[in-house]
Parts: structure tokens; sequence; C-alpha cells
């Protein structure tokens, strides 16, 4: 066995050369406006996520560019792409855990060089890319992921997020069974046991406690994310005998909780709370009980409102895909015209391109219209949006799923004022006036 | 001119010239290099093992608990120098091996990987547990100084990289000159015979048991280099694919130099990033594919080209 100092040196110079060699040469670039917006677009294209989340994002996100790029987006959209300048997408997996996210992020921004990044589903892939955004300095918007943490610990300048943080799911979700379940008093709940499902959680039976003092909590199940088989929490839940089971499941998890909690009778004189329920809705309609409460995590999907945006959104997107577009899709069409609204905005009707700086400091604190609605960048110093949020009960009419006693509720009904943490707000909740 | 300094002169050229070079090389790169010298550390740890006859499927542990380690003391104990962070999280994961090695140490083979990796999953678990320490989204990380040099400009940028590579030189030129003294030379003889060394007088549990903090130390330093790195940790760093990744890289790399698990590290790491860039829907099998074209063709591992060129040489 030898060791050759030679060869160590040789391979290690020439893979240093190699990594020296492709540096971008920024010196003679075009002006902005000359060239395409490149936007680094980040969501789930393997694993579990990709499925209910990933990949109608970056469905979304690729017929929403199309339109706009070809000018065929309704007002207040329809200049071409971002003030005229065309937008270029550039996909990047979420799949890989928060270190692979990181890297993937410094290479969107120093090798490939993208003006900005719109992504992230998972709260520890925001809470990592946040400082690193920071740090790169390059406008960054998260679309989806949940944790309030974001703003609340820690003040940015170049990260927002365009949708609204999980609290709100949670405060709807109580505030409309304390409205429409007069009697429930015995809760149950059953999560994914990771950082999502144990804060839905602790924000709804928070809720529930300022809500109904004197609630009794019957069990928490926390089965491990993906697990799929349900039948000893189910068992545990209907022990208790529960008014209200409460569940922040999505994607494959949400399907097999309630394809085996209905035929056992779990879901007969409980009423199941499930506030991604919209994500599951279209494939398992006739599945789920009626009076059953789902949540969109927002105004999107079948809780979308009837304006000109969402009809041109949906019908594009079903033109391409078939299906209509879920919360995700919605999320992803809210970061992308929020940054139009703001590059356009702070292009103020002159031709050249807007600096980065302008653009952010005109998305900072806008309302934009969006198919689901107007946004408001409310919270966090004005770079986290607040939105309203909407609950109904699911009602199956000739085998197709309905929502009924749908309840709409203001962004400033279910969302902490500026400066107060989620958590804490959350325990001072008080039931609406009649 | 000897072996052993063969190899020192060797670690501290490449020390040199990539120090040199950081001016060099982009920004991306420095982020990646210094990444992957976290992991090399670790696989630096599994070759130390793998030549003493253990597979330890449970790497993960030592390398959470090294982020862990680092990632409280600056967010709590407000410990604020890289350097500390380090040294701290390769002392809290050799702290962790000293416990858990009383049990470790008796097992060998497949026992003894299961077992690893049945720690790092409790870990891993405890880590999911524990919504103060952020659950599965973790927490970020911020050193104020590097070696007293403010962590902020071009310091942010430049220190983790130069950290980075001057951990992983320490610890191979380390790792290389106790290999060469009597208890290193006894790492090997357990992997052949347990039963010869008992006679000759040595305790082979004692072997494993030293073996098994040094390696748990690597890990935790290089966990504590990576979270200091990405700025971020989460518990997927106790995971039993991460450890798998660690054991991989060592494969790969090849277990015949100390140089050798960082030389892969990196190799691995690039290959990755231009994966997912040049194919988000298919990287895992750009990856999976040339993982397993490098063990046909280079079942020696990766380092097996320099050696099997000299291989005539005593």
């Amino acid at each position: 066995m030898t060791r050759t100092p030679r060869s160590l040196a040789v391979s290690i110079v020439a893979l240093s050369l190699s990594l020296a060699a492709p540096r971008p040469a920024a010196a003679q670039a075009p002006p902005a406006e000359a060239r395409p917006f490149r936007l680094g677009v980040v969501t789930f294209l393997s694993g579990a996520a990709a499925g209910p989340f990933g990949v109608p994002a970056r469905n979304a996100a690729e017929v929403l560019v199309e339109a706009l790029n070809a000018g065929k987006g309704p007002a207040p959209y329809a200049a071409r792409g971002l003030g005229g300048r065309p937008i270029e997408l550039v996909f990047i997996d979420e799949a890989g855990g928060t270190t692979k996210q990181v890297s993937e992020f410094r290479d969107l921004v120093q090798r490939q060089g993208v003006d900005a990044v719109v992504g992230y589903i998972s709260s520890g892939d925001c809470l990592a890319v946040a400082p690193v955004a920071e740090e790169l300095k390059r406008l960054t918007i998260f679309f989806d992921c949940g944790t309030p943490r974001i703003f609340e610990d820690a003040s940015y300048r170049y990260v927002f997020r365009t949708s609204g943080h999980s609290t709100m799911d949670n405060a709807a979700a109580a505030l409309y069974v304390t409205e429409l379940l007069p009697n429930a008093r015995k809760i149950a709940g059953i999560n994914q046991n990771y950082a999502w499902g144990q804060d839905s959680w602790s924000d709804f039976s928070a809720a529930m406690t300022a809500l109904r003092p004197g609630v009794e909590v019957t069990t928490s199940q926390m089965p491990k994310l993906l697990a799929g088989q349900y039948g000893a929490e189910i068992s545990a839940i209907m022990a208790g005998r529960p008014d209200v089971v409460h569940s922040s499941f999505w994607g494959g998890d949400l399907d097999a909780f309630v394809l085996q909690a209905v035929p056992r009778g779990a879901l007969r004189r409980t009423t199941a709370v499930l506030t991604c329920g919209e994500t599951a809705t279209h494939k398992l309609a006739g599945q789920i009980p009626d009076g059953t409460i789902i949540g969109a995590r927002g105004p999107h999907g079948e809780y979308a409102p009837d304006n000109a945006l969402n009809r041109w959104f949906r019908a594009s997107y079903q033109d391409r895909f078939v299906l209509t577009p879920n919360y995700p899709a919605y999320h992803m069409a809210q970061a992308i015209l929020g940054l139009k609204a703001a590059y356009e905005k702070a292009q103020a009707g002159r031709a050249a391109a807007p600096s980065q700086d302008e653009v952010l400091a005109s998305l900072t604190g806008l309302t934009f219209a969006t198919p689901s609605g107007d946004i408001r960048m409310a919270l966090g110093k004005g770079h986290q949006a607040v939105e309203g949020t909407v609950y109904g009960m699911a009602k199956t009419v000739g085998g197709k799923l309905t929502f009924v006693n749908v309840r709409r509720y203001p962004a400033e009904r279910v969302n902490p004022p500026e400066g107060v943490k989620s958590a804490d707000w959350i325990r001072t909740l008080t039931a609406s006036p009649r | 001119m000897s072996d052993a300094r063969r190899t020192a002169l060797g670690l501290l050229a490449a020390f040199a010239v990539a120090v040199a070079a950081a001016p060099l090389l982009p920004r991306w790169a420095l982020f990646l290099v210094a990444v992957a010298l976290g992991r090399g550390l670790v696989a630096l740890g599994l070759l130390l093992l793998i030549r003493t006859g253990l597979v330890s499927f449970g790497q993960g542990l030592f390398f959470a608990v090294g982020a862990y380690a680092a990632g409280t003391a600056g967010s709590r104990l407000h410990v604020g120098d890289a350097v500390a962070l380090v040294l701290l999280g390769a002392v809290a994961a050799a702290a962790v091996a000293g416990v858990l090695g009383l049990l470790l140490a008796r097992y060998r083979t497949i026992f003894f990987a299961m077992l690893s990796l049945a720690f790092s999953m409790i870990a891993y678990g405890l880590l999911v547990e524990s919504p103060a320490l952020g659950s599965t989204d973790g927490f970020n990380v911020h050193p104020a100084t590097v070696a007293g040099v403010p962590f902020a400009g071009r310091a942010e940028a430049y220190a983790p990289y130069l950290l980075a590579l001057a951990v992983a030189a320490a610890a191979a030129l380390a790792l290389d000159r106790f290999q060469r003294t009597h208890l290193g030379r006894l790492a090997p003889a357990v992997r052949e015979n347990e039963l010869r060394v008992e006679y000759m007088g040595a305790s082979v549990r004692n072997v494993v048991h030293l073996n098994l903090v040094i390696a748990a130390a690597l890990a935790g330093a290089g966990g504590a280099v990576t979270a200091l790195a990405v700025g971020h940790i989460d518990p997927e760093m106790a995971y039993w694919t991460t450890s798998g990744e660690f054991v991989f890289v060592t494969i790969v790399a090849g277990t015949s130099s100390v140089a050798a698990p960082f030389a892969g590290a990196i190799l691995l790491e690039l290959l990755r990033s231009y994966a997912v860039q040049h194919a988000p829907n298919t990287w895992q099998l750009v990856m999976g594919a040339t993982m397993l074209g490098i063990i046909l063709a280079l079942p020696g591992g990766l380092w097996s080209i320099f050696t099997r060129r000299r291989g005539a040489r005593p």
C-alpha cells in the first residue's frame, strides 16, 4: 500500500481547475431588459410530496409563465412576461433534504445566475434557505411552506412569502367547529409526527381551548409520516368517542386514513376536520362522508372566488392537465403573479428593467390580485402575505362532491396582528360575535 | 522517504493548493467543497472502522450529535467561534460514542451494523419528537466569528471552506499518524484475527471501543462543519439514509488512503450537483447508474486508480 503526494496534488489541482473553469462572465452581460428574466422554481419533483403538491405547483408555473409570456393574461397581468421581458423557468427538485437544497439554491444563484427564486414546500427547506438568500442578496419568494417561524423569529430583506402561514388554517378550523358544531365538547387529533403535524395539532387544540374552555382532548395520535396504516390510531380515536377529529394529513396519508376510517364507522358520529382536505377531494368523492369539514389552506381550488383571474387560471390549467388546479397550484400562481405585480410596479412604465432593490421595495407591503382574490403582504414587515380562508362541509350529490355551509374568514380574523407571535395570539382567540 | 512522511507532505501540499485556489474558485464550488469535506470527515471515521473490520450504518447519529451540539451551543450558550463549535461537536460525539461503545464494542458484522443503525434511528426519533429543537424543520446556525474573524462579508463566503479544509487536513494527518502507532496497527489485526490479538495481550474490546470513539469524533466534527457551512440543522442528519450515504462514499472512494474519503466525497457532491441541474426529474437515476458503474469498474474504490498503477512497489 503506497500513498503518492504527486498524484494527490495533481488530482486536487485538476479538480480546482475544473471547478474554476466555467465561471460566468458577468462583465459582458447585456442590459437586463434585453435578456429573459431567469426564474428558479423549486418544488418536489420526486418523493411523496411530488404528487399532491410539487407537480401541480410545477404545472401551474408552466402554464402561467407560458400564458404570461404570450401576453394572454387578463388585466392587470396583460403585459408580456415581466413588463415585456420574457420569463425563463429553471426547475429544481426539492427532494433530498435541507443540505442539498441550500447547495442547489447557491447553484441557482451563483452558477445559473437566476434573477429570482420561487419555491419550497417544506418548512425546513424555507428555514434553511432564508438566511442563504439574505447572504447571496437574491429575491426569493416562498410559495407554499407553512411554518410561521420564518418571519416571526427573524426578519429578512430579500425573502418573501406570498401565501398565508399555517396558523390561519387551524385558527379558522377551530372557529368553524365552534360555529357549526355547537355541541362539540370532545376533540381528538391524528397528525403526522413531524413539524407540520405537531404545529397543526398544537395550534388547533390551543385555539379550541381558547374558544371553548373546558373542551376535552380524548387523544392525540401522531403516526409517523407516510405510515399508510392507521388501524391502531383509528381504534384509539374511536375508543374516546370524540365529537371532532382534527387532521392535517395530506397526500397518500390522507387518502389512506379516510379509506380506512370510513368502513369502520369511525367518522359516523365523529366529524373529521381535514385542514388540507382539498387535495384529496378530487380522488375521494363518494368516500368522504357528508358533513366532513374540508379546508384548502386559503380560498383555493373549489373555494376560490368567481373572478376573471380565477376563471382564466382554471381554464388554462385544465386545458393542459385535465385535472383542476389544487391549492399548491394556486399558491404557485400567487407567487408568480406577486412577482409580476411587484416588478411592473417597480418598472413604473419605463422600458428599462427595474433593479432588484426596486422590486424588493415594491413587493414589500404590496397588495396584488390573484385567482384567490387580493393578497396583502401585511405581516413580517411587509414580507409575509395574509389571505382569508374558507371552510366548508362535504356533501356528495349524485356522485359529485360539493360543499355546503361554506364560511369565509377575512384575513384579519384568522391571522395574528403584526408583531405578535402566532403561538401567543392563538391562545387569545375569541369566538365570533353572533 | 518514508510512507508516513510522503502522506504528510502530500496532504500538506493538497491543503496548500486548495487554500491558494480559494480566490479562483466560484462561490458555489467553495460551498460544495466545504459540505463535501464535512461528509468526507465522517467517511474518514468509517475508513478507520472498516480497517477494524466493522461497518457502521449509524454514523449519522454522531454526525447529527456534532451538528446539534454545535448548533445548540451557538444559539443557546452563545459560543460564538466556529472553531470552538467544531471542537465541541467532536467532543460531544466522542462522549456519546464513549457511552454507546460500552454496548457496541461487543458486536461484530451485521449485528454491529444493525445496532449502530438502531441507535441512530432512536436519535432521529427523539429529535423529531423535540419541538424545542424545531422537530423535523430543524433550526438555523450562524456563528459570530471564525478564529476571531467576524463571520460576515468575504469571511462568510470563504470561512466555511477554509475551516473545512483545515479540519479535514488536520484530521487526515492525525488519523494517518495514529494508524502507524502500535495501537493503530491493532485495528487491522482485530479484523484479521481477534483471538491472536487477545493472545498477544491486547484487549480487542478496548481497541474497538477506542476506534469507535475516534470515528465518532470525526463524524461529530464533520457534522459541525456541515452545520456551519449550510447554516441549518435538521434530524435528517441522523436518518439511516444519511448514514448509508457515508458508507457509500467510503466504499466508492476506497480505503487505501486517508485522502480517499475526501476526494470521493467531493466527486460525489459534484456529480450530484450536475445531475440535479441537468436532469431535475431523473437525477437519482443518474447518480445510481454512475455509482453502479464505479463499483463494477473499480471494486477497490476510486483511490485504487492511484495505488493500482504503483501496485508493483511494496
